[in-house]
């Protein structure tokens, strides 16, 4: 197991890098602990995979270097660096058997015969294939293959670190929730730093102690998922995370006021933001819908089973209102802000607000 | 379900068993024909059965011939098979050096057979060819045309010359099919560049390998033109494949009835050559 140190990472595919924009990785700088178990969420194209590939060797960054447990590794081979790594698509070697796919990292790694088969049997257990172990790869089925593939991945015990690059994509529903939490309670039972990329938030929150959120090739929050929730530093982690996403509205300020068209809106403390575009954000679950406030004007009522969501206009803007199954959506419909759901956001970067 | 028969429809089908019958079936009737019969001249036949066929079967000539061929079919195809797999995993994956590696590798298939034979006729001489020269030059004793040695030699570099191409090209496609994935995978697994050759690459090469392989085989079975024109099957009959051998005893000898006859063998042990290629391929696809 290692602390991973990302140390001033940038990364470009082109030859020749001048703009930023020509980064894949803009500026990456941070340090994955011991035995943490982290998310990386984000839209494609954000730079997850990169990330991922620079810390397993499979690529080498055009800047910045990376350490293990504070030792050097960003000229290491794959090989030395001793990390495991689980694909998007199932790769697998089509003419060995369920069982000598698994043995195949630690056979390479010249382990023991007696420590292989043990090792290999646990794993079995673990994705459940125990009774397809002497069948031969090429036949099984789409899942079975990605299982196989996780199984390579979590068979050798002495690895720096777990990488899994969107394993789940190509598992139906039902063993993504079950490979999930057997992956967590590895993570709780062994200690393993792992590394989870994913673009599906569910995935991330349940997963990870800590989620670390990307954006057009940089990090742009890294925290847990109730400071994610609560606190989204960036418009981006606000849109991002939640079902639906956090209302974003452009405001003007006055001290504690925010105004928002022929509306004033009291803020919880007097935001120290210096110019720049202003914008507040509040998340549906704040916004208050009743016979007090400003005036809305609703247009859509989404039931999605357990809450409705009121899609509403308030001053020109489209607004998302989080209300309780049984509650109605009164004739004459105004909202309030709750103000401990307010954060306000110049450009794009929350501001801390003061008393 | 019902099923609706018309026999009509077979008149669908007439068009082609015409032309199939002109092209293939009487062509190879006549062949028969002229096996179980003696010719003279002024058209005048006389019944031999199955004598051609039995001559044939007990002759030496016939089976050096058809050892000769399956000794050069073995050769080349040791030569070829892992020379092709060699250059196409060294050739590029990507960048300017594709296309250029892709057409000097095409450009031996592309040239007609006999001037391949005649490239490598002039090549070979000692007086005036570039290779045959510099090579006796070299205080190598060589000649292709007197020493049977030599001219297999020659023979053999001038096949592999034309044809590991098609292995090499056969083999590039299947290795380009390969996603990267694999070989990330490979990498952090820990395997070695064997093992990583072993059982990601041949895996993936072996359906376009066992296709390489039998063309190869029944290609060189069937070779003619170019060893006809370096050697003409000399010095002496050292390299007098089966088909130079038919040709001489038809057209050379015209002797039509033993030279049908062996036509009909050489044609049956091509058919059973084909089944074989069929069936493996076939079971092949099963088993996936």
């Amino acid at each position: 197991m290692a602390r991973i140190e990302v140390n001033h990472i940038r990364h470009s595919y082109l030859p020749n890098p001048r703009k930023d924009s020509d980064f894949a990785l803009k500026e990456v700088h941070h340090t994955f602990e011991d035995g943490g178990a982290y998310a990386l969420l984000g839209p494609s194209g954000c730079g997850k995979t990169t990330l991922l590939n620079i810390i397993s060797g499979l690529l080498h960054p055009s800047h910045g270097r990376l350490l293990f447990n504070g030792r050097d590794v960003t000229n290491l081979s794959t090989q030395e660096r001793n990390i495991a790594q689980v694909f998007q698509f199932p790769v697998i070697y089509d003419t060995m058997t369920v069982y000598d796919n698994l043995a195949f990292p630690l056979r390479n790694r010249r382990v023991p015969e007696a420590d292989v088969d043990r090792k290999v049997r646990e794993t079995l257990d673990m994705i459940d294939l125990a009774s397809l172990a002497k069948k031969k790869a090429r036949g099984l089925t789409a899942d079975q293959k990605q299982k196989i593939s996780l199984g390579r991945g979590l068979v050798r015990s002495d690895v720096n670190a777990i990488l899994f690059d969107e394993p789940l994509t190509v598992i139906d529903p039902h063993m993504k929730w079950v490979l999930r939490s057997q992956l967590k309670q590895l993570h709780r039972r062994f200690g393993y730093t792992m590394v989870y990329v994913t673009h599906d938030q569910t995935e991330a929150l349940t997963f990870a102690d800590r989620v670390v959120v990307m954006y057009d090739g940089e990090i742009v929050q890294i925290g847990t998922p109730a400071e994610l929730f609560e606190r989204p530093r960036h418009t981006f982690v606000g849109y991002f995370i939640g079902s639906p996403g956090m209302n974003v509205l452009p405001v003007s300020l006055d001290g504690r006021t925010a105004t928002l068209g022929a509306q004033r809106i009291e803020l919880p403390g007097v935001p120290k933001a210096e110019g720049g575009a202003v914008e507040l954000g509040i998340r549906p679950e704040y916004v208050r819908l009743g016979r007090e406030g400003m005036a809305v004007r609703v247009s859509k009522v989404e039931d999605v089973g357990r809450h409705k969501v009121v899609r509403a206009n308030l001053e020109g803007r489209e607004i998302a209102a989080v209300i309780g199954e049984d509650d109605e959506v009164p004739a004459d419909p105004k909202v309030r802000f709750d103000p401990a759901g307010i954060n306000i956001y110049a450009d794009s970067w929350r501001v801390e607000m003061g008393a | 379900m019902d099923k609706t028969w018309n026999n009509k429809a077979w008149f669908l089908v007439l068009p082609v068993l015409v032309l199939v019958a002109f092209s293939a079936v009487i062509p190879l009737m006549t062949v028969v024909n002229y096996s179980v019969q003696d010719t003279f001249g002024n058209n005048v036949f006389f019944w031999a059965g199955t004598e051609w066929f039995e001559e044939l079967l007990a002759s030496d000539r016939f089976w050096e011939a058809m050892v000769r061929n399956l000794i050069f079919s073995f050769i080349i195809l040791a030569i070829e098979v892992p020379l092709g797999i060699f250059i196409a995993l060294n050739m590029p994956k990507k960048g300017w050096g594709v296309p250029v590696c892709l057409v000097l590798m095409a450009l031996p298939l592309l040239i007609p057979w006999n001037v391949v034979g005649t490239i490598w006729q002039v090549f070979g001489r000692n007086d005036i060819g570039l290779l045959g020269y510099y090579v006796n030059a070299l205080g190598v004793d060589y000649n292709y045309v007197q020493d049977p040695f030599d001219a297999w030699v020659t023979v053999i570099v001038m096949d592999v010359w034309h044809w590991t191409s098609l292995v090499v090209l056969l083999c590039y496609a299947g290795l380009v099919s390969i996603p990267d994935a694999f070989y990330q995978a490979a990498k952090i697994d820990g395997a070695s560049r064997w093992a990583v050759f072993r059982y990601i690459q041949l895996p993936k090469m072996q359906r376009v390998l066992l296709i390489a392989v039998l063309l190869r085989f029944m290609d060189s079975f069937m070779i003619y033109t170019e060893p006809f024109v370096v050697t003409g099957g000399g010095p002496g009959n050292s390299t007098t494949f089966l088909s130079i051998d038919l040709v001489k005893t038809a057209l050379g000898q015209f002797d039509l009835g033993p030279a049908a006859a062996m036509s009909l063998v050489y044609f049956l042990i091509i058919l059973l050559l084909s089944w074989v290629f069929y069936t493996v391929m076939t079971n092949y696809d099963a088993e996936r």
